[in-house]
């Protein structure tokens, strides 16, 4: 693990770890735990962008918002600039909410219908700042240039916008406070492809300009190469592979990793026919009954008898490189 | 809307946001409230029930001082009082006279205002009361199981015997304190109030169940927007429509239940004239006299018809969606 008292560092997780309790029968007594997050652990950067990939279900919203405290973690720490989030009463996370905001996947969804665009982007100004009106109006107007919009837009309502001009209102609003750390939520997965790469464009531009430190969630794995440093590839709940974006879509060593990297497909015909696609076997396991060892050693091609009992840590295998697969544990280099 | 923009085309756009300075195009945040008042009145029906219902409280209101006849009175010779009973439609009472010779357009006015009142106010009460426990019981986890098992009580319990115990606990208290009009009237709206809220209750708690998941909500809290501002800036706005037909039909049926709390002796006095008691009544000689239920049931059926098209419009008007630009 990096020692996470390096001040490069913005964030540091530290096992974070999400149950929701499943509650049965007459006396809803708590009968078992879904395990969206099991004991994640990963840092980022201060101007890093990390992307965080994985299939439907298998946690990744929920790390951003749990890296958030937009829901309660069973246990971990994050910490965000300096300070455990995760332990701060109610008054000091709302002091610290400037610092970390969120970019929403469904930007219809996370914009009220009722609030015109100057409610929604002055929202966070009205909350931290105590501003006069003409000063938020100003900043206002500013972050719409920032990210795009027709600063004569101001009265308009949600509703009167394309799915992308929503996603930049969005963006606006996380980037209203000059927060140092934003959790992008599949910020592109609702938009259509033409529209993605101007978003994607866009939160690298703001990147630049203002030094922001991205968690880029999504499931797009080529837009996931084009925008991160590093990327952390997640299976039911936990961490197959944190590597550098280049080495891991050049050779990603997990099996997990491996065969969801050969599932993209190529521009190129000609390597696009001698690649080899693995296809895996069988459904991802229930998270509320995981299987006792690995996570993936129902699924995976290579797994042996030690991955059905022992959970293999996320431990550094090369420089840079961390992997959960016993495959490549150090102190039994078994096979590579 | 369109003529600036023709006239300005091919002219840079600052000119025209320069000329048309707080119109369409302007930069300036604005009230949203005139574009509510312009598609409120392109609703037909609601502008209808405006009129309508004003026009029904300037008569209450203003009707007694014009018409100066007082609604209790009653000739003092038997004769002159036989003589004025049940008269039909004239000149000299418009509405005719009911059975103890009283002028029915003097009893109407002084009725509408009472009924009128009691409804508004009864609607309010309510209306605070079940959206009160509505949004508390579906936004606050902890408060939804007791809020809705006193839902649940509230709906369960024979509305008469509560309402029974009520006036007979505090009628007295009341009318020794405030006199027998002004107490009567504060426990018929305040029991009416307390009796009518769950409906409201119950379907702005579904409401705020399904807002409280809702994506802008997740996204107000990542803002650190404290609780009571997202209640009142993101939960209140989206469950308006609820609370509009919640407070239609509970206008109307406030003035229902205060002309049946009369009939039973247990709201206005008995010669204290409301729209429900004439109707009341009238029923009895309705055969003989359709006018003596007629006028009143009319009033009543304009009240809330114009009420439930002003929600209807007011619903509207407040959904940016619906409205037009």
């Amino acid at each position: 693990m990096l020692d996470h008292a390096i001040p490069e560092d913005l964030v540091t997780v530290e096992g974070l770890t999400m149950h929701f309790p499943i509650h049965a029968g007459v006396f809803r007594r708590r009968v078992g735990a879904v395990r969206a997050v099991d004991g994640v652990s990963f840092s980022i950067a201060r101007g890093e962008t990390l992307g965080l990939v994985g299939e439907s279900g298998c946690g990744k919203s929920t790390v951003g918002r749990a890296l958030l405290r937009l829901c309660e973690p069973t246990a971990g720490r994050v910490v965000i600039d300096g300070e455990d989030v995760t332990t701060l009463d109610a008054a000091r996370l709302r002091a610290k909410r400037p610092a970390m905001q969120m970019v929403f996947q469904d930007p219809q969804a996370s914009l009220n219908p009722r609030m015109t665009l100057k409610q929604i982007i002055a929202e966070p100004l009205n909350v931290h700042t105590g501003w006069d009106t003409d000063r938020k109006l100003a900043r206002v107007r500013e972050l719409m240039e920032a990210v795009g919009l027709d600063r004569r837009f101001v009265n308009r309502f949600p509703h009167e916008f394309s799915g992308g001009q929503r996603q930049r209102v969005g963006i606006a609003r996380a980037l209203a406070l000059n927060p140092k750390f934003v959790v992008c939520d599949e910020p592109i997965a609702a938009l259509d492809v033409s529209i993605q790469a101007q978003i994607v464009n866009l939160l690298e531009d703001l990147q630049e300009r203002s030094g922001l430190t991205y968690l880029f969630i999504s499931h797009d794995l080529s837009m996931v190469r084009h925008i991160a440093d590093r990327v952390a590839v997640m299976y039911l709940g936990r961490i197959a592979e944190l590597s550098p974006r280049e080495a891991l879509f050049a050779r990603p060593l997990h099996p997990y990793a491996e065969a969801l990297l050969s599932a993209v497909p190529r521009a190129d015909p000609s390597r696009a026919a001698g690649r080899r696609r693995i296809v895996l076997k069988g459904d991802v396991p229930s998270a509320a009954r995981m299987p006792p060892g690995c996570n993936f050693s129902t699924r995976c091609p290579r797994a042996f008898d030690r991955c059905r009992t022992e959970i293999p840590r996320l431990a550094e295998v090369e420089p840079g490189r961390q992997v959960a697969c016993h495959l490549f544990d150090p102190t039994k280099p078994a096979a590579g | 809307m369109s003529e600036p923009v023709s006239e300005t085309v091919g002219k840079p756009v600052s000119e025209t946001v320069s000329e048309t300075g707080h119109g369409l195009f302007s930069d300036r945040p604005r009230s949203p409230w005139a574009d509510v008042l312009r598609q409120f009145r392109s609703h037909g029906g609601a502008v209808a029930g405006v009129v309508i219902l004003g026009l029904l409280v300037l008569a209450v209101v203003v009707g007694p001082f014009l018409w100066r006849l007082d609604p209790a009175f009653i000739a003092p010779k038997a004769t002159d009082m036989f003589k004025m009973r049940n008269l039909a439609p004239s000149l000299a009472h418009p509405f005719g006279t009911d059975q103890l010779g009283r002028d029915q357009l003097a009893r109407m006015l002084a009725g509408g205002r009472v009924s009128l009142a009691v409804g508004f106010v009864a609607m309010l009460i309510s209306l605070f009361i079940g959206t009160t426990v509505g949004v508390l019981a579906g936004y606050v986890r902890w408060l939804d199981g007791p809020l809705m098992r006193l839902t649940d009580l509230f709906l369960a319990l024979p509305l008469l015997p509560l309402l029974l115990v009520m006036v007979m606990l505090f009628r007295d208290a009341l009318a020794s304190v405030l006199g027998p009009e002004a107490g009567a009237f504060l426990l018929i709206v305040g029991a009416i109030g307390l009796t009518s809220w769950m409906q409201a209750a119950r379907i702005v708690r579904g409401d705020v169940l399904a807002l409280k998941e809702r994506e802008f909500v997740l996204a107000a809290r990542s803002i650190g927007t404290p609780p009571h501002l997202i209640v009142l800036h993101h939960i209140l706005p989206n469950v308006i429509s609820p609370i509009m037909v919640a407070a239609t039909l509970g206008f109307a049926s406030a003035i229902i239940t205060e002309s049946a709390l009369s009939f039973l002796g247990l709201g206005f006095p008995p010669d204290f004239p409301t729209w429900g008691r004439l109707l009341f009544e009238g029923v009895e000689y309705m055969q003989a006299d359709p006018n003596r239920v007629l006028f009143p049931g009319v009033a009543i059926s304009l009240t809330v018809l114009s009420i439930n098209y002003i929600g209807d419009g007011l619903r509207d008007a407040l959904d940016p969606r619906l409205r037009r630009r």
